[in-house]
């Protein structure tokens, strides 16, 4: 696969998640507001923003400017509207390798935010429209594409975003520290309140909910998880066959944090969550830089072989 | 109320469908199972039509800007005994294209037996010497061309340019049928209609067939400037649905003599090159040194035998604009043949038996300079007031080598869903045609384009044209006497549909005026060109973005350039 069509297949799959977990940040951060109000706002605001990398917010920031950079403002690079329009620019870059009807979903999702269908709707109601639509493209993608490079490529990159973005979530739940109904509210976002409360049987402590989003290994959106999976496309992907350690710098990031994360003793690792989630999320970005070194600067790839001996 | 009740077709133009009152035989079907459709429901079909385009993504860039490519509902029916002619005036034109090219690029026979000057040739910017002797794997310079035609008044398809460059439309002819027939699927059901899904695999195949000696599974691949370019979304499509990689000039490097792409697993060589980049972008070391576009290396690669471009590099002398008044003879002079399909009427002023007739009917033909290009110099005879016919009339007798002339030649009419309204617009056609070297295959139909505006001869998409489905039938149509007459002297300007990838822009030069005046059925040789063209400096462009939509613009350029009439 040419290098250039599995960035962009990366890219997909990270924008496609990147949008769809905004919408499920911004659904309880909007949904605490309204129900907690004891909540200082301007400092939840400013909190979240600088959680979903905003460097300087301005003076006053209220929910509708975080509403307008996160979600709807195209031209903001963390809004939810860009991040759907990068999706389907890389798409249209791979075109011609995806699946017809994954372009149209795709294509149809942006096409409601150029045509303003988008920004004309409201809070609570375009936060269930985007995870819609991922839900549509990414059950498109899983229905029609053969598992080959490109849907790992495409794999990776979403179980990247995803380990990333809980990250992320759990960070702005623990902004809030003391109020349990801010967790519940956190797995609920993700689909995992029900399930939470069957693995815990009711028991709703601040730090088993951290441990599901955490290290839960079963449930699909929590960081092992998406770490795990993301091991594995890079496995998929590196064919050498190599008996001990790993030559792919972005599998051996990945799987150092993954490991940490599971053994180290979850006291440890819920003392200082804000700056643990933000450790994960270097990691995230290291591993972007290095599966790009690796995977998408095609001739430095020839080096590299060179370098790997394949058995002969 | 009928549908078709109330349509008139606009003066002298042939109209497809109706011969005044009688409707022609082969839409007597198209008449049959849409008369009885309303027109909201019509509308509401057109507007199905529109979103599945735009939720599709057939779009097409103007200056970075994506639009939906409009598709008139109505398609465009032609009889198979029309299209077996046109298929052979096609076939024929093409076979006598590759001989020229073999003939420019190695001997030179048709210069030294007089059949057209030498001069005209050299003074090209298209010609490359970078092209001379290198013979094509499988003979094959033209594996795709688009061999555009009108229809006049009499009801006769003439061709109004060639286009064995990269001719860009066939997307389009693949994309309207299956919007047509989701749009209108009753009406398709009553027609046997010849299908346009194969062009793909017959394209790849001829790609194959065009491989490098010895190369038995060759890898394809189609070259395109990047998305910003217009026709970007027909590269993808063909990439596509050929299954094979669709690259830009980034993804490839040249390593000893050969082309190889980059890959996730490092590099993997590349065989044949259907490229979308025009010659001057295609390789930095031979051409614009400025091109990101392409490759350095890539034309080295292709003289060493081991990549095979297509269509070949140097195509361009054989579609110049002077040239085209020379194929009448060229194909009689390689194939021993009459042209099937004729020529629009055209005057080379260097003549001097020409010349007398085009100074006597100067205020109603179209002249144009020979090195002219992007319309500069052009005079409409019609349009224009006694003073500059005057000081036209002294500028041709001081020159008139530089000057050809032409009629203003009238569009057929075919009719469209407009506003919610049906009337007469003017089309034109785009037939394709893949050449694998052992046979000329024609795309059942090809690209009708439609004027959209009432009365507007100019089909590009840019200035409001707009596209129909166009069906050749499979089956004779029901027996009813076709009767053409024809009709006398229309005036207007219509224009001639992009050769290029991008190019898609009104071009004044290619105005034709109507003949009947019995032109010189074949205006014999001379009338040379006159000046060279230097080869397009063209300014310094520095963004990849900008280059790839640059390109239409210096390929609009160059074309008209070289074509020095």
């Amino acid at each position: 696969m040419l290098s250039r069509i599995a960035e962009s297949m990366f890219w997909i799959g990270r924008y496609v998640e990147r949008a769809e977990d905004t919408a499920r940040i911004l659904d309880v951060q909007t949904q605490m507001l309204l129900e907690d109000p004891t909540l200082d706002a301007d400092e939840t605001c400013r909190g979240l923003l600088s959680i979903m990398g905003v460097e300087d917010p301005p003076e006053h920031v209220d929910l509708a400017y975080v509403l307008n950079t996160l979600a709807y403002d195209p031209t903001s690079s963390v809004s939810i509207a860009a991040a759907i329009g990068a999706a389907r620019e890389s798409a249209r870059r791979a075109r011609e390798t995806l699946s017809v009807p994954l372009w149209e979903v795709i294509n149809t999702a942006n096409r409601d935010i150029v045509s303003g269908q988008f920004g004309a709707r409201r809070a609570p109601g375009i936060f269930q429209w985007v995870r819609e639509r991922a839900a549509l493209i990414n059950g498109t993608a899983d229905a029609t594409m053969t598992r080959d490079e490109g849907w790992q490529f495409l794999m990776l990159g979403r179980c990247v975003e995803r380990a990333d973005m809980t990250s992320r979530l759990v960070a702005t739940a623990s902004m809030t520290a003391g109020t349990s109904v801010q967790w519940a509210t956190t797995l609920r976002a993700c689909g995992a309140y029900e399930a939470f409360l069957r693995t815990y049987r009711g028991q709703e402590t601040e730090r088993a909910a951290a441990e599901f989003l955490l290290l839960d290994r079963l449930f699909p959106r929590s960081v092992v998880f998406s770490l795990n999976r993301a091991e594995l496309c890079l496995d998929n992907l590196e064919s050498s066959g190599q008996r001990a350690g790993f030559q792919n710098d972005a599998q051996r990031l990945l799987g150092r944090t993954r490991a940490e994360l599971e053994y180290r003793s979850l006291s440890d690792v819920v003392a200082d969550l804000p700056s643990e989630m933000e450790r994960l999320q270097r990691t995230c970005a290291l591993a972007t830089e290095a599966v790009t070194r690796r995977f998408f600067a095609g001739s430095e790839a020839l080096s590299w072989h060179g370098m790997g001996g394949t058995p002969a | 109320m009928a549908m078709f009740q109330g349509y008139g077709g606009t003066g002298p133009a042939y109209d497809e469908m109706f011969d005044g009152d009688r409707l022609r035989p082969p839409y007597l079907r198209l008449r049959d199972s849409l008369e009885t459709m309303t027109t909201p429901e019509l509308v509401s079909r057109v507007e199905a039509l529109q979103a599945s385009y735009l939720d599709q993504g057939v779009t097409f860039d103007i200056g970075g800007e994506e639009r939906a490519f409009p598709l008139d509902i109505l398609p465009r029916v032609i009889e198979q005994d029309t299209w077996a002619t046109m298929e052979a005036g096609v076939q024929q034109r093409v076979k006598t294209l590759e001989l020229f090219l073999a003939d420019v690029y190695d001997a030179g026979r048709v210069f030294d037996d007089g059949v057209i000057p030498r001069r005209v040739i050299t003074t090209s910017s298209h010609y490359h010497r970078a092209s001379a002797n290198v013979r094509p794997p499988n003979g094959v310079r033209v594996h795709v061309s688009g061999i555009d035609l009108i229809r006049d008044n009499a009801g006769e398809f003439r061709v109004l340019e060639d286009n064995v460059r990269v001719p860009s439309g066939v997307s389009y002819v693949m994309t309207n049928r299956r919007a047509i027939s989701a749009a209108l699927p009753e009406t398709i059901a009553q027609h046997r209609i010849r299908p346009v899904a194969a062009y793909p695999q017959r394209l790849l195949a001829a790609l194959r067939a065009a491989a490098p000696a010895g190369v038995t599974d060759p890898n394809v691949v189609v070259l395109t400037p990047g998305v910003y370019n217009g026709a970007y979304f027909e590269h993808a499509l063909l990439a596509r649905t050929m299954g094979v990689e669709l690259v830009e000039g980034r993804d490839l490097e040249c390593r000893r003599g050969r082309v190889m792409m980059r890959t996730t697993q490092g590099l993997a060589p590349v065989h044949v090159i259907y490229r979308r980049i025009d010659d001057e972008f295609l390789d930095p070391v031979h051409f614009r040194a400025d091109s990101m576009l392409g490759c350095p290396g890539m034309i080295d690669a292709a003289r060493a035998g081991n990549v095979t471009l297509a269509n070949a590099v140097g195509n361009g002398v054989a579609d110049d604009k002077l040239v085209y008044t020379y194929m009448p003879d060229i194909i009689r002079y390689y194939l021993n043949e009459e042209p099937i399909l004729k020529n629009v009427d055209t005057w080379r002023v260097g003549d001097a038996d020409a010349r007398e007739e085009v100074l006597d009917r100067l205020d109603e033909l179209v002249l144009k300079p020979v090195d002219g290009s992007g319309g500069k110099g052009i005079v409409i005879g019609p349009r224009a007031s006694k003073a500059e016919l005057d000081e036209l009339r002294t500028k041709v007798l001081e020159d008139p080598r530089s000057w050809i002339a032409q009629p203003v030649v009238q569009l057929s009419t075919v009719p469209t869903f407009v506003d919610g309204e049906l009337g007469p617009r003017h089309v034109d056609l785009r037939p394709f045609a893949v050449n694998d070297g052992n046979r000329v295959w024609v795309l059942p139909g090809g690209l009708t384009r439609v004027a959209l505006a009432k009365g507007e001869l100019i089909v590009n998409s840019s200035r409001g044209g707009g596209s129909k489905d166009t069906w050749v039938l499979a089956g004779p149509t029901s027996p009813v006497e076709p009767v053409a007459e024809p009709l006398p002297e229309p005036n207007v300007l219509e224009d001639e549909v992009p050769e290029h990838d991008g190019e898609d822009v009104a071009d004044p030069d290619d105005a034709q005026v109507e003949p009947d005046p019995p032109a010189p059925a074949e205006p014999p040789p001379p009338a040379a060109p006159s000046g060279g063209q230097a080869a397009p400096a063209g300014p310094a462009i520095t963004s990849m973005h900008e280059q790839a939509e640059q390109q239409q613009q210096a390929s609009r350029r160059t074309a008209r350039g070289g074509r020095s009439c």
